[in-house]
């Protein structure tokens, strides 16, 4: 008798977010990593504040926006690691085996790279709190900031773990570094599009949705409630979720057949 | 006789190594693709920091950025460098080498020039770029030496202490402790604006941080204005004599392990 959707998802989320948070190499430097690039940047770039145009007097408020979102994009590397992990050891095999759902297996080896991504959210909201960065809409701003983040990470963790599923390698999953890393510095990470000098790479930033993800929590941040900019954000977010998670689905399926 | 051996040493190391480099494009792609992509993203992303008030630099923001790119794959070339050295004592080869070697500090010397080859085509090829993407070069024929000859002695003595570092552990587990202090130098420094600019924390170490005067000094070349070379130079060749001591020493800590 197959148990129900909710309970499938509960045990198997509580298997992965012990195993990922038990995972040092893994929580670790998704935390210190964009602390240490916060801490560079906000004083390395402080300058950049002193541009016409450039919406805060603080580039720590500015800047806080890069670590929430490479604290979400890395999450792919994550659940993409863990998923291959699970294909290598045949731990998807043998669950092949039972009535589990797709779908419970799906959202359930999500849930450790969610509970990482809320940690990561919390950690870096304290720390900008602590360093003084501005909130220009208060308490609520934070927790949409937390939700988004959340998203984000669901988002990028389903492409990490389609790549997984698709090839069963966690050398391919580490191959995705490189991707991710371009599509945080080919964005407005360092300075808002409209001030981007470069024709060809406001371009880019333009149609790179890491740009609206970053704009997103920037506008929270720095200019209050503005529409259309989270707008953009959750509908990137939301549509990268839906994409990613619909081919991990597919994956699964195939990946189910073969074993 | 003796300089014979230590010739015919550093000659095989090289020549290995810069024949695997150039024949396997997982040593090859990397090493170039990291520096290209922080000169695409900064130079791009960055450029109209140099209308911020103080900053001022006449060849232009592209240039101010092949500066800190230079630093970084010269760094870097000699970090990889360490690389090697870990991969050979994983596989056993470097163990055969110090049995075969007539004079084993040839080996060091073989895997530094090694590094300074592979930085030598990462520097060609992102100079090219640069020149491409519109890099303007204000200084003089002396001046563009004194800025190579700069980047080669970071790039020796980086290798050197990446060296060092891989004969101690002989093991590519090792690499975050070659590559850290390389990052760490690289940017607690003045990479996207003058060291005028830069404020809180990051300035405090950058005022101390000789990866500082390297920059200043490849960007006064640069512009045609040479600035801190006396002090460039100086710290350079400190750091050359220190890790040369650091990588013989971590020699000798191998032959005992061995």
């Amino acid at each position: 008798m197959s148990s129900p959707l909710a309970i499938q998802v509960g045990n198997l989320a509580r298997r992965s977010i012990v195993r990922t948070l038990r995972q040092p190499a893994m929580v670790v430097p998704s935390l210190v990593f964009p602390l240490l690039l916060l801490a560079v940047n906000a004083s390395g770039l402080n300058s950049a504040t002193r541009l016409p145009g450039f919406p805060t007097d603080s580039y720590l408020t500015f800047a806080l926006a890069i670590a929430f979102v490479q604290g979400a994009l890395f999450a792919a590397m994550s659940a993409g690691n863990n998923m291959a992990d699970d294909v290598e050891t045949g731990f998807l095999s043998r669950l092949s085996l039972t009535p589990l759902r797709r779908l419970a297996l799906l959202m359930g080896q999500l849930a450790g790279v969610m509970a990482l991504g809320l940690i990561q959210a919390l950690i870096f909201l304290l720390v900008g709190w602590i360093a003084g960065a501005d909130f220009a809409t208060g308490v609520g701003g934070a927790l949409l900031i937390v939700v988004l983040v959340l998203l984000t990470s669901l988002a990028f963790g389903g492409l990490g773990a389609f790549l997984a599923l698709r090839t069963g390698s966690g050398e391919a999953v580490q191959g995705m570094f490189p991707l991710m890393f371009a599509s945080l510095f080919l964005s407005s990470q360092a300075l808002p599009r409209e001030l981007i000098q470069i024709d060809w790479f406001r371009t880019v930033a333009t149609y790179n949705p890491v740009s609206y993800l970053l704009e997103g929590v920037r506008a929270l941040m720095i200019k209050g409630w503005e529409a259309q900019a989270l707008e953009l954000a959750f509908g990137c977010a939301a549509a990268i979720a839906v994409v990613t998670l619909t081919a991990s689905a597919l994956a699964l399926k195939v990946r189910m057949v073969r074993t | 006789m003796r300089g014979r051996g230590l010739t015919s040493a550093a000659g095989a190391v090289w020549w290995r190594n810069v024949h695997t480099f150039f024949t396997n494009p997982a040593f090859l792609l990397p090493g170039l693709l990291f520096p290209l992509f922080f000169f695409t993203a900064f130079a791009g992303g960055l450029s109209r920091i140099q209308n911020v008030p103080g900053f001022d630099f006449p060849p232009g923001y592209t240039t101010w950025v092949y500066g800190f790119v230079l630093m970084q794959a010269s760094a870097f070339g000699g970090v990889f460098t360490g690389f090697s050295v870990a991969r050979d004592y994983e596989g056993g080869f470097a163990r055969r080498l110090m049995l075969g070697a007539a004079r084993r500090s040839g080996l060091i010397l073989g895997y530094v020039m090694a590094g300074m080859t592979r930085a030598a085509f990462t520097v060609t090829v992102v100079t090219a770029v640069a020149l491409i993407s519109g890099m303007e070069i204000h200084g003089s024929a002396l001046d563009l030496i004194g800025l190579y000859a700069l980047a080669a002695a970071v790039n020796a003595a980086a290798g050197l202490f990446a060296v060092g570092v891989a004969m101690r552990f002989r093991t590519m587990q090792a690499g975050p402790a070659m590559q850290t202090p390389a990052f760490l130098a690289l940017f607690l420094s003045p990479v996207w604006v003058p060291f005028a600019l830069l404020t809180g924390w990051v300035k405090s170490v950058a005022s101390v941080n000789p990866m500082t005067a390297f920059l200043d000094a490849e960007r006064g070349f640069l512009s045609g204005a040479p600035d801190k070379v006396a002090l460039a130079f100086g710290a350079v060749a400190l750091l050359l004599a220190l890790f040369a001591v650091f990588a013989v020493r971590g020699l000798h800590s191998a032959e005992q392990a061995a």
